[in-house]
Formats: structure tokens, C-alpha cells, sequence
């Protein structure tokens, strides 16, 4: 499963990437923070949509990141 | 229904004990615990430093900030450096944004709403900046806004300037703008308001802007109960 860099803010369109929360190989669960991410004063946490193991991670910290992109890859829990 | 939202004052408090209160708070609200919160409260001196920031906005020799007892913190706040202490009113509310629009540039802009309406009490007109959140008077900032967002959970917030000593802004180039200034109420007005009162109007204007009913301090004993602080 593709996780995607969701709306943050009306005319917002790209973001920093300054955190990673997890590596690949992590176990993750629903709502557990992935990335973050911060756009002028805000500091915006990635919920994971679901829980699984982190297969991939495409963005690196200092990345600048658009809305729609995918951050990482996630092999859900059977 | 309006919904409600719970206040606590928490007087002069450490920061870094609020930031662990915080974080507690943000998962107690995730899981439908406690309702909408707000801390209201002051920290002893401190710099504390946002995503954005970094220590060279620091102007102060080492032997300063020790001899003055100031701390530093390096924080996951939205923004960069800026300073902390007594005569301030900071406020984090522990909001769930899915029923607040879920949008964080309209989070900040409604913090700034509650303090351009506070400082309307007052007969000060603040405004805003493009591209410099926060709450200004003239190129003079009053209240700085700065928040971090977890499960679509707000935490951090806002510091507004009652009457701190601004000696202390001198010390740091304040979410590293070096063209713009700092002031404060008293700074403004020439005259002290107590903090009390700042606080009660806040605490109204919050419940406005957020169409939230304030349930003030009364509930804190439960609130402690639940997150152990």
C-alpha cells in the first residue's frame, strides 16, 4: 500500500520532509506517527492508514514533497 | 450541540513537563477520552528552538543564558527560534482538527483571530503579515504561533506577550527575522493588565473563533486523574 502525502492546508502544496519516525522493516500500526513533515509555522505528523511493515521509504529528510506524492510503501498485515 | 472544550490553568510550569503533558494529552484525545483541550500557563525562561530554527539564532554567549538560567530546547514545533519566560500567556490546545476543518494554516490564522480580537478589547489593531505568522502590531510581533500535529491532534501553540522582560528577545534573532521587531502589551498600553484577565478574555475569544464552550479549570481534577500529571 501506497502512503501519500495528504491535504495539510488550503494552497498548500509541497512540504518539507524533516523527520522520518520509522525505518524500513518497522512494524507500524493504524495512526502511528510515520513521518513528519512541516509546512510554514506547522509541524504535521503522517498517520499510517493501516497497520503493516514499512517495505520502502521513497522521500528522504530535506526533501520537498507535493500533496499526492508517496512517501513510503507499506506490506499490510495479512 | 456547541461542543465543549476543557481549560487548564496551569500557572508557571517547566516546559519540558508540559511538552511530556502534551503528548499524553494528544493520545488521551486520539482515544476519545478527554474532550478539546487548552493549557494555559507560563514557562521560566526559556528558548525554545522550532523545526525551522537553529542555535545560531542564539546571539548570547553560553556564560549568558547559564548566568540568566535560561534553558534551551530543541522542540517539534512548526517555525524557528523564540523565547519563553514569566509576563507571557502561552496557550496549546490539544485540538482534534478533523472537527476543526482539518487544515493547519487555518488553525494558525484562527489562533492569530483570538488575539487580534484580545488586543481589540484592549484598543490595540493588530494584524497579520503575509508570509510571517503570527500576531503583529505594526512590524512589531505580540504573539508568536507555532504548532505540531499528530493523528490530526494539535499540540503546541501560541505565546502572547503580557509584559515579559524583552531583555530576552535581544538575546536571539526571534524565529530568525532579523528585520522585524517585539512588543508587548504593557509595552503597548503603558499600563499592566493582570494575566488573569488576559487570560479570561482569551479564553472567551477561543471559545468563539472555535464555536467551543469553555469549561474552565473545574474539571481538572479528573483531567489530572486521567493523565497522571
Amino acid at each position: 500500500m501506497e502512503v501519500r502525502l495528504p491535504f495539510l492546508a488550503e494552497g498548500v502544496e509541497e512540504c518539507v520532509v524533516t523527520f522520518w519516525h520509522v525505518a524500513e522493516g518497522d512494524t507500524v500500526e493504524e495512526d502511528d506517527d510515520l513521518a513528519e513533515m512541516q509546512t510554514s509555522k506547522a509541524i504535521f505528523n503522517v498517520p499510517s492508514p493501516a497497520g503493516g511493515t514499512i517495505k520502502e521509504i521513497l522521500v528522504s529528510e530535506g526533501d520537498v514533497v507535493k500533496v499526492g506524492d508517496t512517501l513510503c510503501i507499506i506490506e499490510l498485515v495479512r | 450541540m456547541t461542543r465543549r472544550c476543557r481549560i487548564l490553568y496551569l500557572g508557571l510550569y517547566d516546559y519540558a513537563k508540559a511538552y511530556t503533558l502534551q503528548k499524553k494529552l494528544v493520545k488521551e484525545r486520539i482515544a476519545g477520552k478527554i474532550p478539546d483541550t487548552l493549557l494555559l500557563l507560563s514557562h521560566p525562561p526559556v528558548y525554545t528552538i522550532g523545526r525551522s530554527g537553529s542555535r545560531e539564532h542564539i546571539l548570547a554567549p553560553d556564560d549568558v543564558l547559564e548566568r540568566e538560567g535560561i534553558k534551551v530546547f530543541e522542540t517539534d514545533r512548526g517555525g524557528g527560534i523564540t523565547y519563553h519566560g514569566p509576563g507571557q500567556l502561552v496557550g496549546y490546545p490539544i485540538l482534534n482538527l478533523r472537527r476543526h476543518g482539518s487544515d493547519l494554516h487555518k488553525l494558525l490564522r484562527m489562533y492569530e483571530e483570538v488575539f487580534i480580537r484580545v488586543l481589540a478589547e484592549y484598543g490595540v489593531k493588530a494584524n497579520r503579515l503575509d508570509r510571517y505568522p503570527g500576531v503583529w502590531v505594526g512590524q512589531d510581533k505580540i504573539c508568536a504561533v507555532g504548532i505540531g500535529v499528530s493523528k490530526w491532534v494539535s499540540y503546541h501553540g501560541w505565546a502572547f506577550n503580557i509584559n515579559p522582560d524583552m531583555k530576552y528577545f535581544s538575546y536571539i534573532t526571534p524565529c530568525g527575522i532579523r528585520d522585524k521587531g517585539v512588543t508587548s502589551l504593557t509595552g503597548l498600553l503603558g499600563r499592566d493588565i493582570p494575566e488573569f484577565e488576559i487570560m479570561a478574555t482569551a479564553a472567551g475569544h477561543f471559545g468563539d473563533v472555535f464555536k467551543l464552550r469553555i469549561e474552565a479549570g473545574c474539571a481538572a481534577a479528573e483531567m489530572i486523574e486521567v493523565v497522571g500529571i
